[in-house]
């Protein structure tokens, strides 16, 4: 298991160089961040020509990734412009966990990432929990009175659901449970934000400000959790050993919360295993049009400013949480299911 | 095949009842008509599918283009009434005429990007699963690395790189946004790793039967084996994951569009025309219903028929 799991790592390191190659090479041509380092007026052609050499931007695009992944302070970069390098550099590199600082902020990137990823993590986790309980429950409703009317019902709704692009849905759900709730004088759902500046920074400002975000997220990830569970139950229901069960006399509620579920969950740990790394960018759909300070929105911010070091933070990220969640499930579905073996 | 199905094939294309051994087995397509007929949501999605695809093409010839692209801003954000069904949007142009180039755009788009991504997916997945070893690993390294990040960062990111100065570009008179093209290359180079795996998978079991052995025996050329007696067996995985993948082009192509990196206006798309809605969902609720409701029924129409083609399809019952 040690073997496979170190093997499964060094499998995995290759990928992400790929990936952070690839991604770097596509950030070349994001826009220009130096145009707006000028504040309101047009950034002068000798301080772009300074702020260029500084935060070396001039440099091959070879030699700014590899400054970007090992860092620079192994060698000496030229800060006043004579054309010879005096200064050593200070950037750390990517390896040793430091990603630059954002070309807009000017603040450390993974620390701008960091102090957004809390919000993303609180929206996101609550959702997939509503998302797992929930389709757990219709979906195991729906396998045992399979074509019931709630059946029916649950498998019609979650096609439309699976089917319904999420901004159509989040514009709808505004629509109706703010705009038009206070139109009608009922108590309308906040829509922009996490806190209401005029209450303050109070849990129960957050819950109410996270209503409609979850719900719209949880409703079109709902759909495609709930057939999957629909189907893997049917097929758990259908076994041998549940007619065996059966026929010993066991309770009905012992069949199905034992012996049916248990078996029929492990797709399932798979397909949330696998879900689970992409939480981290959060919806960024939903992010934007909630205004949730979270890392989608924040990419969405700065990949429209070119600003490099925070859009390879989060991306990196992301990919790093595939690999590792990748192999974490693969683990936990060998724990879960002996007849697995890795060698 | 098993007698019963047997049987049943008989009675549904009402041949003379012969022996059951001589009855000739259906023709792939002529068997997963009969079974898509019976699949009463997938005929639906056909029905609205057609009428969606007629809105599109027979509405152009009630608006001109230029009437679609037209503004006149002091009719801006009205409300819909007999003049315009839909209403007009914030700078006055024809929503009901723009949904119906918009339309066809989001078409486009949804049937060229699934063109592109058929073709890289297939081919790198044939290559991959035929040949194997090196080669194999080396595409599928690269196809892994594709997956890792979300695709819609991906295309955000490579909508960035490819949005310079594209030139609008005029095909049969008609003048586009060069950012349709960028959209349609963006979305079929990062949407072709999953039917890869599919068609991988596929040519990796088909290559060891016994008929590829027969047809290398007889000296036939790899090409021949691999597009003439590999592909068409696994055609219908395949077919499945395109008629899905356009619902998906056409769903992302709305969501770029919506975030602001998209086809860019005049030329409309039902997803750019929804950008920005949600500034004035507090009193213009028609910038974003219909041109939302279009995206949604398309989407929906197209996942009841590709669902339909899957139970159609799938060699495994081959109950009628």
């Amino acid at each position: 298991m040690t073997r496979y799991i170190i093997r499964r790592l060094l499998q995995g390191i290759p990928l992400v160089f790929i990936i952070s190659i690839l991604l770097f090479i596509m950030m070349q041509n994001m826009g220009d961040p130096l145009a707006t380092m000028g504040g309101r007026s047009l950034t002068r052609k000798e301080d772009r020509e300074r702020l260029a050499r500084q935060l070396g931007l001039d440099k091959p695009i070879l030699v700014q990734y590899v400054f970007w992944l090992v860092g620079n302070d192994w060698t000496k970069v030229d800060m006043d412009g004579d054309g010879i390098a005096e200064t050593p550099g200070t950037r750390k590199g990517a390896l040793r966990g430091d990603f630059g600082y954002s070309l807009v902020t000017r603040q450390p990137a993974m620390q701008m990432i960091l102090s957004r990823l809390p919000n993303t993590l609180l929206l996101m986790l609550v959702s997939e929990l509503v998302v797992i309980i929930g389709a757990l429950v219709l979906g195991v409703y729906s396998a045992l009175r399979q074509y019931s009317l709630l059946d029916n019902l649950v498998t019609t709704f979650s096609f439309i659901g699976y089917s319904m692009p999420i901004f159509f849905l989040a514009l709808a759900a505004m629509y109706i449970f703010a705009v038009n709730f206070k139109r009608w004088g009922l108590p309308y759902l906040p829509t922009v934000g996490m806190f209401d500046p005029q209450v303050g920074e109070t849990p129960g400002q957050l819950l109410v400000h996270m209503i409609l975000p979850i719900a719209v997220i949880s409703v079109n990830s709902f759909s495609a959790y709930s057939r999957y569970i629909r189907s893997t139950m049917l097929e758990a229901m259908n076994q041998d050993y549940i007619r065996t069960a059966r026929a010993k006399g066991l309770p009905r509620r012992e069949i199905v919360f034992i012996h049916a579920l248990k078996n029929a969950s492990l797709p399932i740990v798979t397909v949330v295993g696998l879900d689970l790394p992409f939480l981290l960018g959060g919806a960024l759909v939903t992010e934007r049009i909630f205004a949730w300070p979270g890392m989608g929105r924040l990419f969405l911010d700065h990949v429209s400013r070119g600003d490099t070091p925070v859009v390879m933070g989060i991306m990196m990220l992301i990919a790093i949480a595939v690999v590792i969640f990748q192999i974490i499930t693969d683990i936990v579905y060998a724990w879960l299911d002996p007849r697995i073996r890795y060698e | 095949m098993t007698a019963p199905s047997a049987s049943a094939n008989m009675r549904l294309t009402k041949l003379p009842a012969l022996d059951v051994l001589e009855t000739p087995p259906l023709p792939l397509s002529k068997m997963a008509w009969l079974k898509f007929q019976r699949h009463k949501m997938a005929l639906v999605g056909v029905g609205i599918l057609v009428l969606l695809i007629l809105y599109c093409t027979l509405g152009a010839f009630v608006f001109s283009e230029k009437y679609a692209n037209y503004n006149d801003t002091s009719i801006a954000m009205q409300p819909p009434s007999l003049a315009h069904p839909f209403g007009t949007d914030v700078i006055g142009r024809d929503i009901l005429a723009r949904t119906i180039y918009g339309g066809q755009i989001s078409l486009l788009i949804g049937l060229v990007a699934v063109m592109l991504e058929t073709s890289m997916g297939i081919l790198i997945g044939a290559i991959s699963g035929y040949f194997g070893g090196l080669v194999d690993s080396l595409l599928m390294r690269f196809t892994e690395a594709i997956l890792i990040i979300p695709q819609i960062f991906l295309l955000l990111v490579m909508a960035k790189f490819f949005a310079g100065d594209i030139p609008d570009i005029s095909i049969l008179g008609r003048e586009f946004s060069g950012s349709v093209i960028v959209i349609i290359v963006i979305i079929g180079l990062t949407s072709w790793p999953y039917l890869a795996r599919i068609v991988r998978a596929e040519f990796l079991s088909l290559k060891e039967s016994e008929f590829v052995l027969a047809a290398r025996a007889t000296g036939t050329s790899t090409f021949e084996i691999i597009f003439r007696h590999i592909l068409p067996n696994s055609i219908a995985p395949i077919v499945v994951s395109a008629t899905l993948g356009v619902a998906n082009a056409i769903t992302l192509e709305a969501y770029i569009s919506f975030l602001g990196l998209g086809v860019r206006p005049p030329t409309a798309t039902w997803g750019n025309m929804l950008e920005g809605a949600y500034n004035y969902i507090e009193n213009a609720y028609w910038l974003w219903l219909f041109p939302g409701m279009l995206i949604l029924l398309i989407v929906l129409s197209i996942n009841f028929v590709g669902d339909g083609l899957r139970d159609a399809l799938d060699p495994r019952s081959r109950a009628v």
